[in-house]
């Protein structure tokens, strides 16, 4: 079964579907109900054996590289255009296939925004690569 | 959670067995590293084998079978070698007691050598008998990074002299790293390190382990009221005090009291005395503001600035300056922390309190959603954005 990740990102991506504020400037329900759905996924994929994994990523992100022969790491925090991508968090799910990814990532933006109604946030899938040749006799 | 179904009780004394077990081996001559891989094998047997048929005496049945396992090693690697084949030792009944087992592990595992991650995972496995497994668990990382890292720490302390007084300080560190990792898992972290810590207590006078497991017990006690029905954190002043663990709490402050009355005072005594005030108070408006000021006094001076050498104590301060002098003086207790802190979720979280305590209620949601971009957390990271929404919500016409 392939896997793929749902990426929700703080920033980046196509032209938002439906421009909303920081969720810290919404109604305190509008709130409740969006935190509410996202632990709704969670239970949902691993009711349905197909979560893998989640996990959630602070924005604040640093950049680094090898700084060369007995040089220090070299670091940035910035210049980050207001463009740049910026990963906020992921499930990864185990799914029978494409179609499937795609429905569930669907279903992932259908959360509900500002007075309830979908976000219609994009969400990036990616197919994790195998790291063997798949065989037919693989789990 | 209080009636665990039998197979936990039975896990919790198998557990509990293994440090005198190890001890034991390790007094009589076997190899630390080997000895614990042996009892960690006998371990997974017993949880294997002891469901079904109960052993009469548990501990001398841990013994055999880890002595047995240390045997096959040995064949194995005498076998290797050509050699003739090791000898088979009935365990004799270590002569030693609990307490002092205890203590002897927990410097061994407690290396201050060892980096915190390696010593509290070692520490789980041979003092806490937790397997492998349980522990990779807890800290959500894959069973063979947890065994590779305790597997690491082990060869790090091979050779060392095993009869060397250890840090106190440092196990203290480790046993309290352990409790703050929490509740998360399916291993109850914060509820090993109290049994961890009240084992320490029978093995050494010194109130700072009084005082540190006073300070989880305390503590520890709120934790029904600190989450509601549906996983949202509730802040103390908040919490149904209700469904706090009043014997936890008694118990608390009578190992605190203890700790006190030997006139040694040090930071975990001191936080376990706030920690009381908190508890003892009938509702939020209740609290002994003023003496958990004075408490605080006393911790920030145990260190040299300690705006740098110990800043949560100094924000922990500023809270209780802001209660008693008003939210201005508490909020400007807070700007000497802002270089040290002020990337920190916490330092915002305390501001936007203060700043909701002085009635700026704007301030206040500005606050919690710079900390909320901050968290480490998703439980707290969405209770700060709460925080702030409600804060902001607040603020609207409705506002009188």
């Amino acid at each position: 079964m392939p896997k793929y990740l749902l990426l929700k990102h703080y920033r980046g991506g196509p032209e938002p579907h439906r421009p909303v504020p920081p969720i810290d400037q919404w109604a305190p329900g509008d709130v409740e109900a969006h935190v509410a759905f996202q632990n709704h996924v969670s239970e949902l994929l691993e009711e349905n054996g197909e979560y893998v994994d989640a996990q959630a990523l602070i924005p604040a992100r640093t950049w680094v590289r090898y700084g060369g022969p007995d040089a220090a790491p070299v670091t940035t925090d910035g210049p980050h255009p207001e463009t740049s991508d910026l990963v906020a968090g992921w499930w990864m799910i185990d799914v029978d296939s494409h179609e499937r990814a795609v429905e569930l990532a669907a279903y992932v933006s259908s959360e509900p925004g500002p007075g309830g109604e979908p976000l219609y946030e994009w969400i990036d899938v990616r197919e994790v690569m195998w790291e063997r040749p798949r065989t037919t006799d693989a789990a | 959670m209080i009636d665990e179904p039998t197979r936990r009780l039975d896990e919790g004394a198998l557990r509990a067995l293994v440090p005198r077990v190890l001890a034991g081996l390790v007094r009589r001559g076997e190899d630390f590293d080997a000895a614990e891989d042996a009892l960690q094998e006998a371990l997974l047997e017993a949880l294997r084998v002891w469901p079904e048929h109960p052993p009469r005496d548990p501990r001398a049945w841990l013994a055999t079978v880890a002595t047995r396992r240390l045997v096959d090693a040995r064949r194995s690697e005498a076998a290797r070698h050509r050699r003739e084949e090791a000898i088979y030792a009935e365990p004799r009944p270590a002569a030693t007691e609990e307490g002092d087992d205890t203590l002897f592990l927990l410097f061994r595992c407690c290396h201050p050598d060892l980096a915190p991650a390696a010593q509290v995972a070692l520490t789980l496995r041979a003092v806490g008998g937790l397997t492998t497994r349980e522990i990779a668990d807890a800290f959500y990382v894959p069973e063979a990074t947890m065994a590779q890292r305790i597997s690491r720490a082990k060869r790090a302390l091979r050779g060392r002299p095993l009869d060397q007084p250890g840090d106190l300080a440092v196990v203290l560190r480790v046993l309290y790293l352990v409790y703050t990792a929490g509740h998360a898992g399916r291993v109850d972290l914060a509820r090993e390190a109290i049994r961890l810590a009240r084992q320490l207590t029978l093995a050494t006078e010194e109130p700072e382990a009084c005082g540190l497991l006073a300070l989880m017990l305390l503590n520890h006690a709120r934790l029904p009221a600190r989450f509601d029905s549906e996983g949202r954190v509730v802040t103390l002043d908040r919490q149904d005090r209700g469904r706090w663990d009043t014997r936890k709490i008694a118990e608390g402050v009578r190992v605190l009291q203890s700790a006190l009355a030997t006139q040694r005072p040090g930071r975990y005594q001191i936080e376990a005395a706030i920690a009381a005030l908190h508890d003892d108070a009938a509702s939020a408006e209740e609290t002994d503001w003023p003496q958990i000021l004075a408490w605080y006094d006393d911790l920030v001076a145990l260190t040299d600035d300690p705006v740098r050498r110990d800043p949560a104590a100094v924000l922990g301060r500023a809270v209780a300056v802001g209660h008693v002098l008003g939210a201005a003086a508490g909020l400007r207790e807070t700007d000497r922390l802002r270089e040290v802190l002020g990337e920190r979720h916490r330092w915002h979280a305390v501001r936007g309190h203060l700043h909701e305590l002085g009635g700026d209620l704007p301030a206040a949601a500005t606050a919690y959603a710079d900390a909320a971009r901050l968290a480490t957390n998703v439980a707290e990271r969405d209770h700060l954005v709460r925080q702030a929404a409600r804060a902001r919500a607040a603020e609207l016409p409705s506002s009188a």
